[in-house]
């Protein structure tokens, strides 16, 4: 175990946030189990002031676990010299069962609570609260995420063995090697990059019929995820070549590294945004059949679809900037 | 055309010191002219107030503001139409120790966000209209109460709504202060703004301007409540 | 999109007025908040600091120190083991070293005495650390005299300070030739206190190192590496014990800032219900409320950072300097670089900021619902 500032301030933000999002359960439950719009009653006021302090307490458990993503990976890799093999987090993330586990549980945490809030804004937009019993239903599922997250955390943290010989980006992002990583690494470059661009292209198809056409509102939220997972895979097989000017350093951490200006925090960023609003449209762009926010939501999925495409958008640019800006040339070698 | 219809409301429901406010109460106001909710203390005219004015809303019975019903929305959407329909002065005129008399007429208007320039232009204009311009920079506290319930007048016009709401709005003044607050009032019926004030004071409801008395006891009317 | 900055600002503009117009509320607060990520931040930098020291110092250092041990205990080692290890493909160079310890009685003080690779002392002379060149208080042209190890006094002639970028190291140091050290410590020619090695690629080290145990059974290979992997460690726990001591202190600053919002004075609970009752809705108060407490999180942090920051590298961090330092009479002058680091930050974000919001969290909302007409009864 290691006792590090870091680790007790993921550890103890993890206490807090599954504090705050126990608290606004706690209050959901109350609130499922009473409501009753049409009741004029001091105790339905009562439960309407309480989706105040429920959405104030997700809202920061939320941003809370965006910093806290951010600090997990910068800890990861600062971490990275106490084991011997480990050069950057990916290094750290592989001396233990649960790191990538972890990684993957504050990924799907920050969707679901971006989702969330999404809907809890739809909600908000009528006198009659159509999706109270949808959107505390989703709350209470979001929770488990949560807790199963901050105690996958520490287990992965208290399990640490600095003595443990572990493999790092350079063994375990490489084309020889074996596992998913090195499958993702091994890929040819010209056709994850390709795969990258198309998917960028359907995406841009889906989402352009949507606020034109207000249809495929599903449609576009698969096409996201597609796309965020092919861009993952090229950001692992080729953008990251690109940065590092490397042939074979794959690693998708050490973008977020200072030295290279910044632009890993630009490509995810961006990426990451905009398949949270993808997936937003997905949730949202069903409820329009809901008669009393059909308007609002049809409304809310073109814009959200709209602000979603300009931010995946601005992460191809970003990645080709980095590819056609960066001193490696692989001409003759892939292309 | 506010309509209220068998509206009730009820303090601390369902424990022992249970309250009923306000009994029933059905009533048409037109939206025109000076209307006086005139009883004794207690006899449920501020809070009947307070639910037209949607600061609360009523435990049982329709409130329609032109139609449309206002008395069910959850506050949120209350808070809308209160501070798109409704502007209001308190007994104690409510203004904020420490803030200047400028800052506090812009209040209201903060969360609707209008442009900075044109809020403070627009407050100016109401101090010079009610006659305290020059005071437009003094702290709240410093107000005689003649102009600071001026002052309070501005403020619940400044995003101009159709209809005023004074509770007991001459409860702290002289004799003569009052005549000029009506006047006040008056004015603001002669731009096209409904009032209602709440009062038990005779040279309120006693006045020539007033349109309209409705009288409440122990929250009911007394007396016809259409007009 | 402006009207969303704009009600911001205006919110905004109204909690910096609330604040100034209530000085005395918020200052205590302040005081406290400050204090806390002063003393936190201060650990941070200091130990961090030190981490980088470390390293720095490290850096400078062989890939690769052999040493023999003899029942488990460290022993001269022969130069005939330089030979046998010096053919292991990989290797660089090889050199043995000269080092070891005196304690003064005089001043009640250990230094380390060494043998410099290049540009070793000429027989007679010595170069010291400063630390040691002040409590001795030895200037250049002096002389330093010592009890060698068979009893009879020495006397060098002082003919340089150490300049080093950390002083951390070199404040015992006396450096001297080859020849005077072997005399002082009574150690035969062809003896040496440890041997280091350099070796061509980084990547091979661990194979050099394994091939040197099996060459020499009687020794033991130490990689930088493991050395700065070792005091990693060793500084992350001792910052993290800190932390955890201090705990205690966050946990009672936030039960501080939860009674401070909950405990709403009369005057401001009205100025809440008139807020309501002229049209600001729920939402509207709670944001300017969470304005609030981000302007003070951002002046405590700032503030407190700052004095950290200034204890830290401008005062030799005067009041942790013997904890975190470890014991010892001759006490570097410590004035470490100065940097900022982003990791840091956040981490001293989690220890602070978000206590302190999630304390104030729920007093806020129970402000906020005040009922719109409240002031009309």
């Amino acid at each position: 175990m290691l006792i590090s500032p870091a680790f007790l301030a993921l550890n103890g933000g993890a206490m807090l946030v599954s504090l705050l999002m126990l608290m606004a359960a706690g209050q959901a439950v109350q609130v499922l189990r009473h409501w009753d719009i049409k009741s004029g009653s001091e105790r339905q006021l009562a439960l309407e002031r309480r989706t105040y302090l429920i959405a104030t307490l997700v809202t920061w458990s939320v941003a809370a676990e965006l910093v806290a993503l951010l600090l997990f990976l910068h800890t990861a890799e600062s971490m990275s010299s106490q084991f011997v093999g480990a050069m950057c987090a990916t290094g750290v993330l592989n001396a233990h069962a649960l790191g990538w586990p972890v990684l993957g549980l504050k990924i799907a945490v920050f969707f679901a609570g971006a989702v969330w809030l999404l809907v809890n804004q739809l909600d908000n937009k009528s006198p009659v609260y159509p999706l109270v019993r949808l959107k505390y239903a989703l709350l209470l599922a979001l929770l488990p995420l949560v807790l199963v997250q901050a105690l996958a955390q520490l287990g992965f943290f208290l399990g640490l063995n600095p003595d443990l010989i572990t493999s790092c980006c350079g063994s375990l992002f490489t084309a020889e090697g074996e596992g998913v990583a090195a499958e993702v690494a091994g890929i040819d470059p010209m056709l994850s990059l390709a795969l990258m661009y198309g998917s960028g292209v359907a995406l841009l198809a889906a989402g352009m019929r949507y606020p034109w056409e207000g249809r495929c509102g599903i449609v576009y939220a698969l096409a996201g995820m597609l796309a965020f997972a092919l861009a993952l895979v090229a950001i692992v097989s080729a953008v990251a070549l690109y940065v590092y000017e490397h042939p074979h350093h794959h690693c998708p951490f050490c973008l977020l590294k200072a030295g290279r200006g910044f632009i890993g925090y630009w490509l995810y960023l961006s990426l990451f945004a905009g398949a949270a609003l993808a997936l937003g449209v997905g949730v949202i762009s069903p409820l329009r059949r809901v008669a009393s926010i059909s308007a609002v939501a049809d409304a809310q999925a073109r814009r959200l679809t709209t602000v979603s495409l300009g931010l995946f958008a601005l992460f191809y640019l970003i990645a080709t900037f980095a590819v056609v800006g960066s001193n490696l040339t692989m001409e003759g070698v892939w292309w | 055309m506010i309509e209220l219809d068998d509206v009730r409301k009820a303090f601390n429901q369902g424990r022992p010191n249970e309250l009923w406010a306000v009994r029933g109460v059905s009533l048409n106001l037109p939206l025109k002219g000076l209307h006086v909710l005139k009883g004794p203390s207690g006899s449920g005219k501020t809070t009947l107030l307070a639910m037209i004015g949607c600061l609360s809303r009523p435990t049982a019975g329709r409130i329609r503001l032109d139609g449309r019903l206002i008395s069910n929305l959850p506050e949120r959407f209350m808070t809308e139409v209160r501070r798109a329909t409704f502007g209001f002065v308190f007994q104690q005129f409510n203004l904020i120790r420490g803030l200047s008399v400028l800052d506090n007429v812009m209040l209201p208007a903060y969360p609707l966000a209008p442009d900075a320039g044109e809020l403070r232009r627009r407050a100016l204009a109401l101090l010079g209209r009610f006659g305290i311009a020059a005071r437009a920079a003094h702290k709240a506290e410093w107000l005689s109460g003649g102009e600071a319930q001026r002052a309070a007048v501005c403020r619940a016009m400044i995003n101009d709504p159709r209809i005023l709401i004074a509770d007991e709005p001459t409860a702290n003044l002289d004799s003569q202060r009052s005549q000029e607050l009506l006047a006040v009032l008056g004015e603001l019926v002669a731009m096209g703004k409904t009032v209602l004030v709440s009062s038990h004071d005779p040279l309120v409801f006693e006045s020539a301007g007033v349109s309209h008395v409705v009288e409440l006891h122990d929250g009911r009317l007394l007396g016809g409540g259409s007009c | 999109m402006t009207a969303f900055v704009r009600r911001q600002r205006y919110l905004l503009e109204y909690s910096l007025s609330a604040m100034a117009r209530r000085p005395g509320k918020h200052l205590a607060l302040l005081l406290v908040y400050t204090l806390i990520v002063f003393l936190l931040a201060s650990v941070m930098l200091f130990t961090h600091s030190l981490q980088r020291e470390t390293r720095l110092v490290l850096a400078g250092s062989p890939e690769l120190i052999v040493q023999r041990l003899v029942a488990g205990r460290h022993e001269l080692i022969p130069a005939g083991h330089l030979e046998r290890i010096a053919g292991i493909r990989g290797v660089r160079a090889a050199k043995g070293r000269l080092w070891g310890y005196f304690y003064d009685p005089a001043v009640r003080a250990n230094y380390t005495l060494l043998v410099p690779p290049d540009d070793a002392p000429a027989a007679g002379e010595i170069q010291i650390g400063a630390a040691l060149a002040r409590i001795r208080g030895l200037a250049l042209g002096d002389y330093l005299s010592l009890r060698g190890a068979s009893g009879e006094p020495f006397a060098w002639r002082v003919a340089g300070l150490i300049e080093s970028d950390s002083e951390l190291v070199s404040a015992d140091l006396v450096l001297m030739g080859e020849a005077d050290f072997r005399r002082f410590f009574a150690i035969a020619p062809g003896l040496y206190t440890d041997l280091v090695l350099s070796v061509r690629n980084p990547r091979e080290v661990l194979t050099v190192a394994e091939k040197v145990s099996l060459a020499l059974p009687d020794s033991r290979p130490i990689l930088r590496e493991e050395i700065l992997r070792t005091y990693d460690a060793v500084f992350g726990w001792r910052q993290g014990v800190v932390f955890v001591l201090l705990v205690g202190a966050i946990l009672a600053f936030a039960i501080f800032a939860w009674d401070r919002a909950s405990g709403l004075s009369g005057e401001e609970r009205r100025e809440i219900g008139i807020l309501k009752a002229i049209g600001w809705e729920t939402a509207d108060v709670l944001r300017m409320k969470l304005w609030e407490g981000a302007v003070l999180s951002l002046t405590a942090f700032l503030l407190g950072y700052l004095l950290a920051y200034l204890h830290v590298f401008y005062a030799s961090a005067a009041l942790f300097e013997p904890v975190l330092k470890g014991w010892a009479v001759l006490y570097p002058a410590f004035n470490p670089v100065p940097f900022v680091d982003g990791l840091q930050v956040a981490t001293l974000f989690f220890f602070t900021v978000f206590p302190y919001t999630a304390a104030t969290l729920v007093p806020i909302w129970s402000a906020a619902i005040t009922d719109p007409d409240s002031v009309m009864r």
